[in-house]
């Protein structure tokens, strides 16, 4: 029995294989598309952009699951996906591992999301929410709908980041048709997503920005952070641009949606 | 002691040196500059910018005229820099908390335009705001009584006011106007839109500029919601679909701002708006302050994030609470 279902397992086995590396590359794209210029002949990528995927959730491949909050019943439920890290599983080094579980378990006390905090790099870019560049020679802004998270790129004047930070610091540079931003200097306080995947403030991403079509644009990041992985890892996912004539960054300040849970206990009780 | 004074010192020097060299803006004033052009030929206004200044919004009620001369400008900004970083009494909790020569030196170390307008209020030509309609009084005093029924700001959190919440520095605006600290701008320009990241609670205000109409009037937001336009040298920026929280300087929702944005040298960029709201004031008025030239970057400004402040003040409301009934109980036991 064993022998005659060998071939087959390993069969299947490529053929998943396969799939998770080409599923997680993303396809579509023409290696020859040449996005137009900017009045300095950079690939233009301003626009309103947003990813749409389920990695808000949980960047690895997920199936579905139940949500935590009973009230919001199949609403609340986490949605599967295929996640956006190749290979499908982060390589969590042993007590990261741990960690991770315990942040899943404990997500809605320990979620920075859930109390409104800047969301980092790169969770602000696969949030459901749109963002929009604005791109001069000297500095690319990246400003996000959720908690207003702002990004400044420096592409001309490069340094190491003053101070640790949420966002991070970002120098930028064109390599072609493709912005690369390399960014340092977290705070370490920072998820990747909802399900407590994490990183401490070691991370280093290197993200990169391709325009495949008008209204796509490829991203690609490596993650590295010494502290919690056992080797860098990548990322990658299409970016499709908002295309409704009235596509715009709305006011998202969620300070004050937040505001009940974190300090709702701290409220005197009324009569008192 | 020492420290202090050598810091101060120091920076004035610094300041001084800015002014001097600093040309004066002046309401109305011949404009022989022109602002380079952007590569679509906008007025460039890219750069970083501060609007830093000891200049009060109203005159003060006993300065009499529109302008100083450069001699009393000058002393009142020396004046108001030592005081300001002599405000509070070393080794007290004020000093540990706000120990002005470690904290909030913008104003008395930082580049500051000299500014010889007595109040940033010009039209009203008095420097006051203009007298308010019976529907701002009223509306002004049931803010204040709503204020009143919400009990004491240390009861809950949504008693604190926007600044302490980090939702919205009180001077953040729009309009911006700027407080003791943090008061830097980038500007940014990209076809189609200018944006201004302010510093204060890293707010972006994306500006449109294309001519698109506002958000439908019920969809409102505390920085409402910006349009923008060129005329010639300067930019227009509409802003319409404010709530009712903010209340500048007891605006209603229906206020309209009118800024203005025009590069009047290299350095300086001169920030003019206008309230318009008749719900609130028998007519519109205007201020103006120089905007000037800094040095970036903007560091991330995360308010909330770091907010212990506000939730050690909640805190600290309800364990006096608690030792207070602790008291009043041990008090009625023993009786």
């Amino acid at each position: 029995m064993r022998n005659r279902f060998r071939p087959s397992v390993i069969v299947s086995v490529a053929i998943v294989t396969v799939l998770v590396l080409t599923g997680t590359v993303t396809t579509g794209q023409s290696p020859t598309y040449k996005a137009p210029r900017t009045t300095d002949g950079k690939p233009n990528l301003n626009g309103v952009w947003q990813a749409l995927n389920e990695a808000y959730w949980d960047i690895e491949t997920h199936p579905a699951a139940p949500g935590s909050v009973t009230a919001l019943g199949a609403a609340g439920a986490i949605p599967p996906g295929p996640g956006l890290v190749e290979g499908g599983l982060l390589p969590y080094q042993p007590a990261a591992a741990e960690q991770k579980k315990k942040n899943f378990e404990n997500r809605l006390t320990l979620d920075p999301e859930i109390k409104c905090y800047l969301p980092g790099v790169p969770r602000a870019n696969y949030m459901p929410y749109p963002f929009q560049i604005i791109q001069t020679p000297k500095y690319i802004m990246m400003v996000y709908t959720f908690a207003r998270a702002v990004r400044t790129i420096y592409m001309d004047d490069h340094k190491e980041a003053p101070a640790d930070s949420w966002m991070g610091w970002s120098n930028g540079r064109w390599e072609g048709e493709t912005l690369v931003v390399d960014t340092t200097g977290f705070n370490g306080q920072a998820w990747f997503d909802r399900a407590g995947n994490f990183h401490s403030d070691a991370l280093h991403v290197v993200e990169r920005f391709t325009a495949t079509s008008p209204d796509h644009l490829l991203y690609e990041a490596t993650i590295e952070d010494k502290n919690v992985f056992t080797r860098p890892w990548k990322i990658s996912m299409p970016i499709y641009r908002r295309l409704e004539r009235n596509a715009q960054i709305m006011d998202f300040r969620c300070v004050e949606f937040a505001e009940d849970l974190i300090y709702g206990h701290l409220r005197k009780p009324s009569g008192k | 002691m020492n420290h202090r004074f050598l810091v101060v010192g120091s920076g004035l020097i610094v300041l001084v040196a800015l002014m001097w060299s600093a040309t004066i803006p002046v309401a109305g004033q011949a404009r022989a500059y022109r602002a380079p052009r952007t590569p679509d030929g906008q007025p460039d206004l890219q750069g970083f910018w501060t609007n830093t200044t000891y200049t009060p919004l109203q005159r003060p009620k006993e300065i009499t005229k529109e302008f100083y001369t450069r001699e009393e400008a000058l002393e009142i900004l020396k004046t108001s820099a030592v005081l300001e970083s002599e405000q509070t009494e070393p080794g007290t909790i004020p000093d540990v908390h706000y120990d002005f020569t470690q904290f909030g030196l913008d104003r008395n170390q930082g580049g500051l335009a000299l500014n010889l307008r007595t109040s940033l209020i010009f039209d009203p030509p008095n420097g006051q705001l203009p007298p308010m309609t019976a529907e701002g009084q009223k509306r002004t005093a049931a803010r204040a009584e709503a204020r009143k029924r919400m009990g004491r700001p240390t009861d809950a959190v949504q008693n604190q006011s926007l600044s302490v919440r980090c939702i919205l520095m009180d001077r953040a605006g729009p309009p911006m106007l700027p407080g003791a600290y943090n008061n830097n701008y980038q500007i940014v320009q990209a076809p189609g839109y200018v944006m201004i990241l302010v510093e204060m609670i890293h707010e972006p205000r994306i500006i449109p500029i294309d001519g698109r109409a506002h958000l439908p009037q019920h969809v409102r937001s505390l920085t409402g919601n910006p349009t923008g336009r060129w005329e010639g040298e300067t930019l227009v920026v509409e802003t319409t679909n404010f709530t009712d929280k903010t209340g500048f300087q007891g605006s209603s929702e229906n206020m309209r701002l009118t800024e203005r944005f025009t590069r009047v040298a290299e350095d300086r960029i001169l920030y003019q708006f206008t309230i318009d709201d008749p719900a609130t004031w028998t007519r519109p008025w205007s201020a103006e302050l120089p905007m000037q030239k800094t040095i970036g970057p903007i560091f991330e400004h995360a308010c909330h994030e770091g907010n212990r402040g506000l939730y050690n003040t909640l805190a600290g409301a309800r364990a006096e609470d608690k030792k207070a009934a602790e008291d009043a109980a041990r008090k009625s036991s023993s009786q």
